[in-house]
């Protein structure tokens, strides 16, 4: 059963300027590409002594902006996952993999990448729009999962 | 510093996420979803966050270096090589199957569903296979000035 979500053009809009704020804020202080995968992937060996706090600080922020709008504002997250474990798995493992074999997802190629106009990220983020658009439509027009 | 400028930055990106709706697997499988129950709430994420980010790179790479760090670190690599749009594609086709990425994935933990345990494990094997995988050595971080 396919859920339609209602269309919040502010809201999200407002989401994606706090993200951008998040990038400059990261690029101007630290020199570093706002990007999830890469902060993640090198907290999994092997490792290259890369500024394990950095990452771990990272990943806690990522962790804790949730809760905090949860208690802030008072509302739940609205979230709805799928319950197909073997989906949860497959996709998992692809973007995951993905991910590191392509050096970068949706933060570090899309955001950052486009923003200062990387051929790499601009390629990358062609491609797996197109991926991603191709397998929803076969998901749910082809197979009609 | 570096390390709780980080958490803050970081923070607030997660709050970026969870207001924009990308924390929501199934609004982002909408987004995709053109042909069907489209909402396309989440280009305006895009739009925004990349105008953002791109006005204030200019700004930031103006100033030579970081506020904390010597250089920037930015990849030096530009060849669009097999690994990247592999990578791409397969990164895609995982985002479209369930509609998470890594950083919503990572937002949502806490929320206490089984699916996205399910998921953020499945996602860090995967990340640590193509790790440890006798793969071409990703791409280097150089430092450089911009």
């Amino acid at each position: 059963m396919i859920e339609t979500t209602e269309f919040t053009p502010l809201a999200s809009a407002l989401g994606g300027i706090l993200i951008g704020s998040s990038a400059v804020l990261l690029m101007a202080f630290t020199g570093r590409i706002a990007g999830v995968s890469g902060y993640l992937s090198r907290l999994l060996p092997p490792y290259t002594g890369e500024q394990p706090l950095e990452r771990l600080a990272f990943v806690a922020g990522l962790l804790a902006a949730a809760p905090l709008y949860a208690f802030v504002t008072g509302s739940a997250v609205t979230h709805v996952v799928s319950s197909n474990n073997g989906l949860l798995v497959a996709a998992g493992l692809l973007v995951g993999f993905g991910s590191v074999l392509g050096s970068g997802c949706t933060s570090g190629h899309g955001v950052c990448g486009i923003a200062r106009l990387s051929p790499r990220s601009l390629a990358a983020t062609a491609i797996f729009m197109a991926t991603g658009l191709a397998t929803v439509f076969i998901m749910r027009h082809v197979a009609g999962v | 510093m570096q390390v709780a400028l980080t958490f803050f930055a970081s923070l607030l990106f997660g709050l970026g996420l969870v207001i924009s709706g990308l924390a929501n697997p199934t609004k982002v499988q909408n987004f995709l979803d053109i042909a069907g129950a489209w909402d396309p709430s989440l280009v305006f994420t895009m739009a925004a966050a990349i105008l953002v980010t791109g006005l204030g790179y200019v700004l930031v790479f103006k100033r030579g270096r970081p506020v904390f760090a010597e250089t920037f670190q930015l990849p030096t690599t530009t060849r669009i090589d097999l690994k990247l749009v592999s990578g791409a594609a397969v990164f895609g086709i995982g985002w479209g199957l369930v509609g998470y990425c890594p950083g919503p994935a990572l937002v949502a933990l806490p929320l206490g569903n089984h699916g996205t345990y399910v998921f953020v494990g499945a996602m860090l094997v995967g990340m640590l296979a193509a790790r440890i995988l006798p793969l071409p050595r990703r791409q280097n971080m150089k430092p450089i000035n911009q």
